[in-house]
């Protein structure tokens, strides 16, 4: 099980969406297309067409900056952040 | 009883005026969390109000909420072009609703249309082939080059015909839901050189007058013009105005020579011209112009009004309404003569729509 944490702003978009969730995934994509399973249309808000991750979404696995492709291993801590946009918001 | 709803769009989310009267105004808000909305509307048919909102973060979608903004769920399901497009969506620009249907226009330029009151979209057009879709279909200017369908307009007595504008491009109609589209830009001035005859014109804003269905009006980077002729030709009605330049526009409900523009000061600062805050109006046709102005700051009022940002109700003393790029909506219950601040304090303000609900 991978351990998952989830920016805050997806919480209100996702009845019953947790901050931190537990996933059984082989890599990134995977964990956010199990997660997408549970709450349909996530997977929208995190990735673009391709797929790839959001300009904007960045996502840590131990501290190290992942893509989609990114393996997890059992125990791993992945981290989804919604970055900073340069002070234009 | 019935009671007066705008739907203000704005870049820290949606928010709802009430009104029984047009003159004591509730607030609520802000919906969509806080995601810059571009476009607000209430679909008569349905009583959904749907607002096309594009997350910093988590990308563009259309909210909707089903009881006036008590309750909201999003949907970008279908909101996409194929990846061997080559093209990317970037933006949802604007709505229009017509019988249990819904548009949506998007940057880099298409137009998607969901018939389940927005839980699934799917591409209807790009316009491909049209005159000047070589170039928004170039990748240099994919986003951020910000060409896209800025505002769909559809004719309320046939479903398949309606009007898109694409930026910087012109105007287009569909007679067929789509499948073929015609440039309506004839007589349209442009102050620069154009690739081809019948597009390069920057619209801004098209009105399309409830009383007298042939009787069209835009505002657009150079200039106000008319048509008489459901736009396949126009007339330039520019001179009387302080400037040729603006966004907003509304036309008369019950009028069709009554037309309202607010003419920004042309230059990058797009504000209010001298500071000094007017709504103009042609009781004409556009032969003549009037500057409306009492109970409108007079100066050191430098706020922009956008394309979206100017709505007119249905009343028989047409209430108009604008918001500002500095987050005020002004309110005129006769018809412009008289206005009044109804709110402040907003974040700037993209969008203004009115809906009176019985």
């Amino acid at each position: 099980m991978a351990d998952l944490h989830l920016p805050t702003t997806l919480m209100p978009l996702f009845g019953g969406l947790p901050r931190r969730v537990d996933v059984d995934a082989a890599t990134v994509g995977d964990a956010i297309a199990d997660l997408d399973r549970q709450w349909p249309g996530l997977r929208d808000r995190l990735c673009e067409p391709g797929p790839e991750l959001r300009p904007h979404i960045h996502v840590y696995v131990d501290r190290e900056r992942a893509t989609l492709a990114t393996p997890l291993d059992q125990g791993s801590r992945v981290d989804v952040i919604a970055a900073i946009s340069g002070g234009a918001c | 009883m019935a009671r007066t709803v705008l739907l203000v769009g704005t870049r820290k989310g949606c928010f709802l005026l009430e009104s029984p009267d047009r003159r004591d105004w509730t607030l609520r808000g802000p919906f969509c969390e806080g995601w810059p909305v571009y476009h607000a509307i209430h679909d008569p048919g349905s009583g959904a109000i749907y607002a096309a909102a594009a997350s910093e973060w988590h990308g563009s979608a259309v909210w909707r909420s089903p009881d006036l903004g008590e309750t909201w769920t999003h949907s970008s399901e279908g909101l996409a072009y194929d990846e061997e497009a080559g093209r990317k969506l970037s933006k949802v620009s604007t709505l229009a609703a017509d019988n249990g249907r819904l548009l949506v226009g998007v940057e880099a330029p298409g137009i998607f249309e969901s018939r389940d009151q927005g839980a699934t979209w799917s591409l209807l057009s790009t316009l491909a082939g049209q005159p000047g879709s070589e170039e928004w279909d170039d990748p240099a200017n994919q986003p951020p080059g910000h060409l896209g369908i800025s505002a769909l307009m559809f004719d309320r007595d046939d479903s398949a015909r309606f009007w898109a504008i694409v930026q910087g491009i012109g105007v287009f109609e569909t007679a067929d839901d789509g499948k073929s589209w015609t440039p309506r830009n004839r007589g349209l001035r442009a102050d620069w050189p154009r690739p081809h005859e019948e597009v390069g014109f920057c619209v801004h804003k098209l009105v399309r007058s409830p009383s007298d269905r042939a009787r069209m009006f835009q505002q657009n980077h150079v200039g106000m013009h008319r048509s008489d002729d459901e736009g396949h030709s126009w007339t330039e009605i520019t001179e009387g105005l302080p400037t040729e330049f603006g966004f907003a526009a509304a036309v008369h409900p019950h009028d069709r020579d009554t037309f309202y523009v607010i003419p920004l000061d042309p230059g990058h600062g797009r504000t209010m011209v001298d500071g000094h805050a007017a709504v103009w109006r042609t009781s004409d046709g556009g032969s003549s112009w009037q500057q409306l102005d009492r109970g409108l700051p007079q100066r050191d009022a430098y706020v922009g009004v956008l394309r979206e940002a100017m709505a007119i109700d249905r009343d028989d003393d047409p209430g108009l309404y604008f918001g500002t790029s500095t987050g005020q909506i002004f309110a005129s219950v006769d018809a412009g003569d008289n206005w009044m601040q109804i709110a402040d304090f907003l974040p700037s303000i993209s969008s203004v729509e009115v809906a009176t609900i019985e």
